[in-house]
């Protein structure tokens, strides 16, 4: 008799919420598995993780991780993860959700938490519609593409995600897309380890909601977008980062060190005390 | 027993809003996340200034959502937090709240009333807000909210609302007005060894066997927090006692919603608190709250004084709902009068609860609170 093995990355997640909701071809596992292989191969402690999740497709993931979670009302994760942070700043708050819930109900939570350097860290599924809902425009849906709220195409122009987080302050800005997955695993490493606000959006198919309606119909197609499409191009100007039909700009944009917010806070707080006590 | 350092102990001449931000600390409060609001702000100034000498982090969020979003992360973060708006954050906060309901977060929520709707009269006081209190956030929940009358109540009734929030695992919220919040009266901060505190409850099981949405039979689940190693999940979706969701499952919505629901009803004695005067033989009562409240006691003694059999039931509690009180006053009354800086509000619960027994409103908008004369006047009217 052959014992039954157990995944050796088993004890990450929670076992009791499988299966999950994603879609065959979705690209939130890919994600998944790149963020629970970094936390493998950093052996993180994970009673120092927290992640919190918006609404959406991806929301889900902070349930599915096995550490401390919380999954926020839309667009708040930012704002929750923040008052984590600055509690009790010794743990390791990691926002992980949409381009809607992060870039339209909640964008203007990631501006203010980049602008003020909280040392959380965010990853986007940037999937270019709200998936969840039936496949709306969002934030970051292309001019032209066709969403079941843009039914003769989109005239909105999109976020270019990394351009916005550099703008904002934040200190680590990359963007790979799902096929990228080392690139993403040694991002999702770098930005476990960092002390700033740290931003990576991960271009991710949503075959069954968006690219069926875009001449995607399946993962592997929306994939081959990708693979035609990336060009790696570290460290530049990541206002010319595009996404369009023909070019997908990846790579890192921003890799900055200054002050955290909770550094300055608890270094004034030293201060405040010491002055008390003279 | 309240924490030495943090305890202003003395007599003090302060404003309502300034007695509040004391009372936090006091209290144990070392977290805030607020938004600048008239007529609340002096509460975050007074507290952006104390709280770094305690130990305690104040925060300016971009708004009143992330403010009680960040107070929400630091209560389950394991720190006794607060906020403090007027009725246009209290507006944007709404569907927040229902998530502290929902996941049963401990935290306080100061609302000082102005005029509304919208953005309303900044600087005059209002009641308006007191059925949004009760009903402001969709679905079925329930809240605790009290109404301080004075500046030391806006002190001891800070402190209240913590307990009662770390006691109940429920958004506890200090339903203040623009005059109690901005007038400055005598305020008496006791020894910290005087004032009560209560801290939430604890969970004794090892992480492995904890169910974090599992209740005692007080109904009160206890509250592990972040990086303690219980390694819990809270959504504000229908969960079940794993803090799983479950939105296909219609028994754990029962379960929960009643549940969230009975934690507070079915302690609506230990919870409520009132303030009669000279109800014993009273014809005319007149319910109040507020500073209003302290316009009717003159008005109640004047009518006495008149040979008027008047009494006053003041409302410190406002929700749970004081009905019990608010019937047994109306069992010997001729008529209650009820007078309030809206277009009739907690009047709706009072008739309710009165049954038979006549209610008057007498609504006062756009400038000061009643005075003694007019609530006199409608004593008069009714007896």
């Amino acid at each position: 008799m052959m014992e039954a093995l157990e995944h050796p990355f088993a004890k990450y997640l929670r076992a009791a919420m499988m299966p999950h909701i994603w879609c065959s071809g979705c690209g939130n596992g890919i994600i998944l598995n790149a963020f629970v292989h970094a936390l493998d191969e950093l052996r993180f402690d994970l009673d120092k993780l927290v992640v919190v999740s918006g609404i959406g497709c991806i929301g889900r993931t902070a349930g599915y991780i096995n550490v401390d979670s919380f999954h926020t009302t839309h667009g708040r994760p930012i704002a929750f993860a923040t008052g984590v942070k600055l509690a009790k700043p010794d743990l390791e708050v990691v926002v992980i959700s949409g381009d809607g819930d992060l870039f339209a109900i909640g964008g203007n939570h990631f501006i203010h938490a980049a602008r003020r350097n909280i040392g959380i860290k965010v990853i986007c599924a940037n999937n270019f519609n709200y998936g969840m809902t039936g496949g709306q425009v969002g934030p970051t849906t292309p001019l032209e593409a066709l969403t079941t709220t843009t039914p003769y195409g989109n005239i909105e122009h999109p976020f270019n995600l990394v351009h916005l987080a550099a703008a904002s302050g934040a200190t680590y800005v990359a963007r790979w897309t799902t096929l990228h997955v080392r690139m993403l695993t040694i991002s999702i490493k770098k930005l476990l380890q960092r002390k700033g606000f740290s931003f990576i959006e991960v271009v991710s198919p949503c075959p069954e909601i968006y690219g069926r309606r875009n001449k995607m119909r399946t993962g592997l197609e929306m994939m081959e977008w990708f693979r035609k499409a990336s060009v790696i191009a570290n460290f530049s100007d990541p206002s010319k980062a595009e996404i369009t039909p023909e070019r997908i700009v990846v790579g890192e944009f921003v890799d900055v060190e200054k002050p955290t917010y909770e550094q300055l806070l608890y270094s004034k707080m030293a201060q405040i005390a010491k002055e008390e006590t003279e | 027993m309240a924490e030495k350092k943090a305890v202003l102990t003395g007599v003090h001449f302060m404003s309502g809003d300034v007695a509040c931000a004391e009372g936090a600390l006091a209290a144990g409060c070392r977290f805030f996340a607020g938004y600048p609001i008239t007529p609340a702000t002096e509460i975050a100034e007074h507290i952006a200034a104390r709280m770094p000498k305690v130990g305690g982090i104040y925060i300016q969020m971009e708004d009143e959502i992330a403010s009680i979003a960040a107070v929400i992360g630091a209560s389950y973060a394991g720190l006794k937090a607060m906020t403090a708006t007027s009725g246009p954050g209290f507006s944007l906060m709404q569907e927040n709240i229902g998530l502290a309901a929902m996941t049963e977060a401990p935290c306080v929520i100061v609302d000082v009333m102005r005029g509304g709707p919208s953005t309303g009269q900044p600087t005059l006081p209002g009641q308006q807000d007191v059925m949004q209190a009760k009903w402001g956030s969709h679905g079925d929940y329930e809240i605790i909210a009290l109404a301080p009358s004075s500046a030391q109540e806006m002190f001891d009734l800070t402190v209240e609302a913590f307990n009662l929030a770390e006691t109940y695992r429920v958004p506890t919220l200090v339903m203040a007005d623009e005059v109690v919040a901005h007038m400055w009266e005598r305020v008496v901060i006791p020894p910290a060894e005087e004032i009560k505190i209560v801290n939430r409850k604890k969970p004794n099981t090892p992480p492995e066997k904890y169910l974090p949405f599992m209740p005692d039979d007080d109904l009160i689940p206890p509250m592990a927090c972040f990086g303690e190693g219980y390694r819990f999940h809270a959504t504000g979706l229908t969960h079940d006692e794993h803090g799983y969701p479950r939105t296909q499952v219609s028994e754990a919505q029962t379960k929960l919603v009643q549940r969230l629901c009975d934690k507070i009803r079915k302690n609506v004695d230990k919870i409520v608190r009132v303030e009669e005067a000279m109800l014993e033989d009273a014809e005319v009562v007149v319910v109040a709250y507020g500073i209003v409240a302290r316009a009717a006691l003159s008005a109640v003694r004047k009518a006495r004084e008149q040979g008027i059999k008047a009494g006053l039931l003041r409302l410190i509690t406002l929700w749970p709902f004081p009905e019990k009180h608010v019937a047994k006053a109306a069992e010997r009354a001729k008529a209650i009068i009820v007078p309030e800086m809206n277009c009739g509000q907690m009047v709706q619960e009072v008739e309710r609860a009165a049954k038979t027994t006549p209610t008057y409103h007498v609504s006062k908008l756009g400038e000061e609170p009643h005075t003694p004369m007019e609530i006199l006047e409608a004593i008069r009217r009714y007896c």
